[in-house]
């Protein structure tokens, strides 16, 4: 049976302004801070005076912003590798093995998520103040470590079922000892996925404020320097700094969405 | 390949989670180069029983033994066995080839020599020259082919299946049934098979093993099972049968006498004067015509019946009991038709239970 043409009416009109309405409050922000950083002129607020590229070239001659850059592509980079490297051994062993206190374990490893990332930032100061470890790019690594662990781990248990448990066995059966089961079967057939859990523990790395401004001193990180260049007033300078740290998080995003696409692409084939 | 030729010996085999029983003491032995098929409904403990002699699982109790070495204590990669699984759990991120050769890179033989063999095993299961292939390029029944395959090619003396056919559509599955008893006569190993069809139980094994709530009920011949079951789940499970409750009045020439519902049968098998006991019938042994030393069991009136190509599969009531019986493709049965119902005695089955 064809479903006669529906004609449209009053309510369909107001769900598409509903929709429309809820796309400009999400995209507005966004939408101008990457308009005026094209801004012919030097206060980033309407009226928009043509473009120009002269506010990027500034910023990539900003001495002080690449470094920046260059430390959160560090801090971002070994802390989300290992975030997900500890995150798979975790998520491994509590989806194979048989323990006890399994589901206890999987909670406590979990809980960060639910504490807000002031908390964990004072929380490291006072440790790390203890342990006698200065405030510098390693703490605020080992602090986005703290927060993307759970994360990881959580991300790489989903796809530990029991088909890949399956998968292992046969492995095993054919010979294969554990160090082989590991490195030649779980962490190749996961790829997508590590590579998924990777690249969204780097873009909240690269995000991240609070963490950075509370465990950093002398080396900071992109955030914590536009957050000091705010302070000195609206730049469209600061508006090309932001796009760029907008366009690089998209770009990951981009990238997870593909490989999250080809890794389901695989599941449901394979 | 008489060197594949080995023997499994289970002694006293029991697997027991928690409060509930997934296999009760249970003691089998398998001849070399013998078809086996575990063959039972769902948690009758056959998938348990091939993941003990896999070694996926330990027993709560007993040895296993295979080629006269006690290896209960052994992990699944030093046992002489290769599992085909259910879901055919192949590796996802190698070729056909690597997924084919994985068990012989295990065993350190080197690269040339074991793609080589990998592309043997795949022209043995008729698939040759799929070797470059991704594993997410394969139908179904091409990547239950490579499943066996990649078992295969470790040589093992027990090759072990987990409803390896559960999966495929009908006529496939027919098709695999014949290639599985060709490749274990070619290779002359020992391979224990595990399904819940009773039709795929009788056509390819050698030995059929019926069980139940882990427990074996019968094992022997497909056709000493469909014919003189041990078991009234035996009886009920292989094959159609018609049952009749009845109690043993007496013996005489080597033949019991049964009282029944549709009267006094002779049963071949002897019984205790007095015992309860079921007999069965197989619809193709309910008889419309007397034979000499046949016995009438009483008229029967035909209710429905279906065209079943050799045959017509007919219900017909006799004395309030429903029956399934066979009529002739030639000599098609009439609705309401009432027609006098006959049995060998050699054929009436007696069951206790």
């Amino acid at each position: 049976m064809k479903a006669r043409p529906k004609r449209y009416d009053w309510a369909d009109g107001a769900a598409l302004i509903y929709v429309v309405l809820a796309m400009l409050f999400i995209f507005l922000p966004v939408g101008s801070l990457i308009l005026f950083a094209f801004q012919d002129g030097l206060a980033p607020v309407p009226p928009f005076k043509g473009p120009t590229l002269q506010w990027f070239d500034k910023v990539l001659h900003n001495r002080r912003l690449m470094e920046a850059l260059w430390n959160s592509v560090l801090v971002g980079g070994l802390s989300s590798l290992v975030a997900t490297f500890l995150g798979f051994l975790a998520a491994f062993s509590l989806a194979r093995r048989n323990w006890r206190f399994a589901q206890g374990a999987q909670l406590f490893l979990m809980a960060p998520i639910t504490v807000s990332y002031l908390i964990i930032g004072m929380g490291l100061q006072i440790t790390f103040n203890l342990m006698g470890i200065d405030r510098s790019l390693l703490a605020v690594g080992i602090g986005h470590v703290v927060i993307n662990l759970p994360l990881c781990f959580a991300i790489i248990y989903s796809q530990l079922g029991e088909h890949q448990a399956n998968i292992e066995r046969a492995a095993r059966d054919l010979g294969a000892n554990e160090w082989q089961v590991v490195t030649l079967i779980t962490a190749p057939m996961l790829w997508p996925t590590l590579l998924a859990a990777y690249f969204i523990a780097f873009t909240l790395s690269w995000d991240e404020f609070v963490i950075a401004f509370l465990l950093s001193r002398f080396d900071v990180t992109l955030p914590v320097v536009i957050w000091g260049l705010l302070r000195s007033g609206l730049s469209p300078e600061l508006n090309a700094a932001g796009t760029l740290v907008f366009a690089i998080s998209i770009a990951i995003v981009l990238a997870v969405e593909l490989l999250l696409w080809r890794g389901r692409k695989s599941v449901v084939n394979g | 390949m008489a060197e594949g030729t080995k023997r499994v010996s289970l002694k006293g085999i029991a697997k027991c989670y928690g409060e509930t029983t997934a296999l009760a003491d249970t003691d089998l032995e398998i001849a070399a180069g013998e078809y086996v098929v575990l063959l039972g409904p769902s948690g009758s403990g056959k998938t348990t029983l091939l993941s003990i002699l896999g070694g996926f699982v330990e027993p709560s109790s007993g040895r296993v033994w295979i080629n006269g070495h006690d290896v209960t204590d052994l992990p699944p990669a030093r046992r002489p066995t290769a599992t085909v699984f259910q879901d055919y759990a192949l590796f996802p991120h190698m070729l056909v080839s690597a997924n084919v050769a994985f068990g012989l890179a295990m065993r350190r033989m080197n690269k040339a020599q074991r793609l080589r063999k990998a592309e043997e095993m795949l022209e043995l299961v008729g698939l040759k020259g799929f070797g470059q292939r991704g594993v997410h390029q394969l139908s179904g029944g091409q990547r239950q082919r490579v499943a066996l395959a990649r078992a295969i090619a470790v040589d093992p003396a027990v090759l072990l299946l987990d409803e390896p056919l559960g999966a495929l559509d009908l006529a496939l599955r027919r098709q695999m049934q014949e290639e599985l008893v060709r490749l274990q006569r070619q290779l002359g190993a020992t391979f224990v098979h595990v399904t819940h069809d009773q039709e795929e139980a009788m056509s390819i094994a050698d030995r059929v093993v019926v069980m139940k709530d882990g427990r074996i009920e019968d094992m022997g011949p497909p056709a000493r099972v469909y014919l003189k079951p041990a078991s009234l789940f035996a009886a009920r499970f292989m094959g159609e049968n018609n049952l009749f409750e009845g109690q043993v009045v007496g013996r005489a020439n080597g033949q019991t006498a049964v009282d029944t519902i549709v009267g006094r049968l002779l049963v071949e098998q002897p019984a205790e004067v007095g015992e309860k006991v079921h007999v069965a019938l197989r619809p193709e042994q309910l008889r419309f015509t007397a034979e000499l030393g046949a016995q009438a069991l009483g008229d029967a009136q035909i209710a429905e019946f279906s065209f079943q190509g050799t045959h017509f599969r007919v219900h017909c009531r006799l004395a309030g009991q429903e029956l399934i019986a066979r009529v002739p493709a030639e000599e098609p049965p009439l609705a309401g038709e009432v027609l006098p119902l006959y049995a060998r005695a050699g054929d009436v089955v007696l069951l206790r239970q």
